[in-house]
């Protein structure tokens, strides 16, 4: 029985572009191997903290949506907190009317690209 | 005696505050989910330093105002905002 989850993370600022990318796509893959389908992604970039965090003020930001068995998100969690590369994580399971709220937002951030 | 015959002045005027009747904007608006992330959203139910207005002054009921407060308190983990400030706005 999967549920509906939204992972957020902060990466450090110090790393360079494509160590950014290349943690995210170790998270990716690893969803992806446990049978978790991506619902949505989105990469917030840096992005100033309101207060600082291990001394730093910014933060590479970054939204991941997917559905996963629920076995599967303490492993992610122990994941996160063993990079050191990520300042911060958040998993939140959505209720039907966060799915509907972020599908919603999908369509209207498609729907202004297309405009 | 200048004009006593004009209107009784009061000393102070008589305060008639109009009793604004409040409501609860989530059921009026129909919204159903607060999002976490989106920051300017979320400083309506902050106030200058960063703490979370009672519902006595907001006037949103309690399912809602509980969902504000988890919401706010998610998006103060993730640093979208801050735990106490000064000028918030």
């Amino acid at each position: 029985m999967s549920n509906h989850y939204e992972t957020v993370f902060i990466m450090t600022p110090v790393l360079s572009e494509e160590q950014a990318k290349e943690t995210v796509s170790k998270y990716k893959k690893m969803l992806a191997d446990n049978g978790c389908k991506i619902v949505a992604e989105d990469a917030w970039g840096l992005r100033k903290l309101q207060y600082p965090i291990q001394k730093k003020t910014t933060g590479f930001y970054h939204l991941i949506e997917f559905t996963a068995p629920n076995t599967f998100v303490a492993e992610l969690e122990l994941a996160y907190k063993r990079d050191e590369r990520l300042l911060r994580f958040l998993t939140v399971k959505l209720d039907k009317h966060a799915i509907a709220y972020s599908e919603k937002r999908r369509n209207k951030a498609k729907a202004a690209a297309t405009a | 005696m200048a004009s006593d015959n004009s209107e009784i002045r009061y000393l102070a005027p008589p305060t008639v505050d109009v009793k604004k009747k409040k409501y609860c904007r989530f059921k009026k608006s129909g919204i159903k989910y607060i999002d976490y992330k989106d920051a300017t959203f979320l400083l309506k139910f902050v106030n200058e330093q960063g703490k979370l207005l009672p519902r006595r002054l907001t006037g949103t009921s309690v399912k809602y105002q509980r969902k504000v407060s988890r919401a706010v308190k998610r998006a103060r983990h993730l640093a979208i905002l801050p735990y106490v400030a000064d000028m918030l706005k």
